[in-house]
């Protein structure tokens, strides 16, 4: 007996012991970590802040003194007033709403399809579904397609780039979530009397949530950033918020003004920083949920 | 008998999951996604441009005149350099800022949600941001001078052989949150037991992470060096933000190569680029993944 309480004790003394030094070193790591956010985000957060609350005249060379006079609402402000921010707002919304609802209902249903029906022909249709997240859209002949299609340069036309580009994502994700649910909560309704829509529906929709969630957050955050495809496809016809910065900071009219492209790119920022802060927990661990596995 | 009763099994089992419910997720993959990667292989052979109304065969004409005039040589080089330079860099940050911030303190957690903000940032939000930084008037520029006490005006933007790499290190300073948390999540995975057995048998800091932990992140590693990879192959709005493909030409990726001469109404060419691109992600990116993949059985 009093072998054992020694035995379970002596673990217990040496641990202390072991981590001692360590617990020395333990100031050390929070003021590295606090010094390498500030030089490495720090910086370049500053400048956009500081900028963005300059007059023209200071913000012609963007450097990271104080401003003089703190007018960043005024510049908020301007930006408003001036550019098209909120149709770039509506704009973007426009296209990346469809895009992303479109994506989630026909990807959970194909997916849901894949991952219960076995044998070659959907194990085919499955690698051919997901081959998008490797393979890069055809950026060009996509615009000839659409003009075709008589879709050049509508919100419809930039809707179904974007869904063919992020369809794969959603199968791929869903696919996988699927094949964890137990049969046996189909074969409940369907002793009910469901048909395969009720199934999905009522049954199978509402169990997708979790992943459905880190896909749509995906999705989002590639479609309200991307500019690239849009350039290509609704550039000149439809704003969104990354062609319109796009077009004021390369535009000559607002070739010196920092201050109002910093505002800018702080109000176009806020709506999914403001997401991310409020639901930070549930992102980081459905984004990291797939990765490591 | 017994080949009734499967039947009567198996036909349910089939229309349980009908295959209509494939057919909208297909049309819109077929059509928005496969039909102009197809056209691809078609237009790129082709005269296709703005300047006239028909389109005629031209061989391999766009192919020539880009391998001739070295821009098809010099976009891939520059788009595999910055691939391979984002990874690079990209992991090294990932990694160091996961190792950095691995204990589960409250400041460790506020410094990885900050580090997370420029991964939901626009990509040329963060190009422009980094243009200013970067200018020879710049900030980077006034620190390194009020540190050294003279005048700093080095041409961070500017420089024929080292802006790729100064871009490279924005595109990964972007992403590298996002890196850190696939990171942190391998990290959490590792058995903490083998750490002790490790830690009994002498191993210090560097052994353990070299011998024991580094091996054991390899699907994590496999995730970031992937999607690196891709989305610097892919890449676009950073250069465009930060050097438009200059100077000289030295940054100029398929992708900014593809838009400027989009814009110039030669869709042949472009396209021609295109189909490049998209030979040199489906050469690439499958062999790599495979790779990696392999790499994480044999450890």
């Amino acid at each position: 007996m009093s072998t054992t309480a020694t035995g379970t004790a002596a673990p217990r003394r040496t641990a202390p012991a072991r981590r001692a030094p360590r617990r020395r070193r333990l100031p050390l790591q929070p003021i590295a970590a606090i010094l390498v956010a500030a030089l490495v985000l720090g910086v370049p957060f500053w400048l956009v802040v500081a900028t963005a609350s300059k007059d023209q005249a200071e913000a012609l060379n963007p450097n990271l003194e104080a401003p003089s006079e703190w007018r960043l609402l005024d510049n908020f402000a301007a930006v408003f007033s001036d550019g098209r921010m909120m149709s770039a707002f509506f704009g973007s919304l426009l296209v990346m709403v469809p895009a992303v609802v479109g994506v989630l209902v026909l990807g959970s249903m194909a997916a849901w399809i894949l991952g219960r029906r076995g044998g070659r022909l959907s194990a085919a249709v499955y690698a051919l579904a997901i081959s998008g997240i490797v393979l890069p859209p055809a950026v060009v002949t996509i615009v000839l397609l659409l003009r075709q299609l008589g879709l050049a340069g509508t919100a419809l036309g930039m809707v179904g780039v974007y869904m063919g580009m992020y369809l794969s994502t959603v199968v791929f994700f869903v696919t996988g979530f699927v094949r964890t649910i137990p049969h046996e909560l189909e074969e409940a309704a369907r002793v009910d009397g469901a048909g395969p829509v009720r199934v999905f529906v009522r049954v199978i929709l509402p169990l997708l949530k979790p992943v459905l969630a880190t896909a749509t957050i995906l999705i989002c955050l590639y479609i309200w950033n991307d500019v690239f495809y849009a350039l290509f496809v609704i550039g000149g016809r439809i704003d969104t918020l990354p062609l319109n910065l796009y077009q004021v900071a390369s535009a000559g009219l607002y070739l010196q003004n920092w201050h109002l492209i910093f505002a800018y790119i702080i109000l176009m920022s806020l709506p999914l920083l403001i997401t991310f802060v409020v639901a930070q927990r549930r992102i980081i661990s459905g984004i990291t949920s797939g990765a490591v596995k | 008998m017994s080949t009734n009763l499967t039947l009567a099994k198996a036909r349910p089992r089939q229309q349980d999951h009908p295959l209509w419910f494939l057919v909208p997720a297909l049309v819109v993959l077929v059509v928005f996604f496969f039909v102009p990667t197809l056209f691809n292989f078609v237009y790129a052979f082709t005269d296709w441009s703005s300047f006239k109304s028909a389109i005629n065969f031209a061989g391999i004409d766009n192919f020539t005149s880009l391998f001739s005039n070295g821009t098809l040589l010099n976009s891939l080089k520059v788009t595999l350099v910055y691939a391979v330079l984002v990874a690079l860099f990209q992991n090294a940050f990932g990694l160091g800022l996961a190792l950095l911030l691995e204990r589960d303190t409250r400041v460790n957690r506020a410094v990885r949600v900050a580090f997370f903000i420029p991964v939901i940032m626009s990509a040329l939000a963060v190009g422009y941001i980094f243009q200013a930084l970067l200018k020879p008037d710049g900030a980077l520029n006034g620190i390194l001078g009020a540190l050294t006490g003279a005048d700093v005006a080095i041409p961070w933007l500017g420089d024929t052989t080292w802006t790729i790499v100064v871009v490279a290190v924005v595109h990964a300073w972007k992403w590298m949150g996002l890196s850190m948390l696939i990171y942190l999540a391998g990290l959490k995975t590792i058995n903490e037991d083998v750490l002790e057995a490790a830690r009994l048998d002498g191993a210090n800091r560097w052994t353990m992470f070299r011998a024991i932990r580094f091996p054991l992140l390899a699907p994590a590693v496999t995730f970031n060096v992937a999607t690196a990879l891709l989305g610097s192959m892919n890449g676009f709005d950073i250069v465009q933000a930060t050097t438009e493909g200059g100077p000289g030409g030295t940054t100029e990726l398929l992708n900014i190569f593809i838009f400027r001469t989009f814009g110039q109404g030669l869709f042949a060419q472009a396209t021609t680029m295109s189909l490049v691109l998209f030979l040199l992600v489906t050469i690439l990116a499958f062999p790599v993944i495979r790779f990696l993949r392999k790499r994480e059985d044999v450890l």
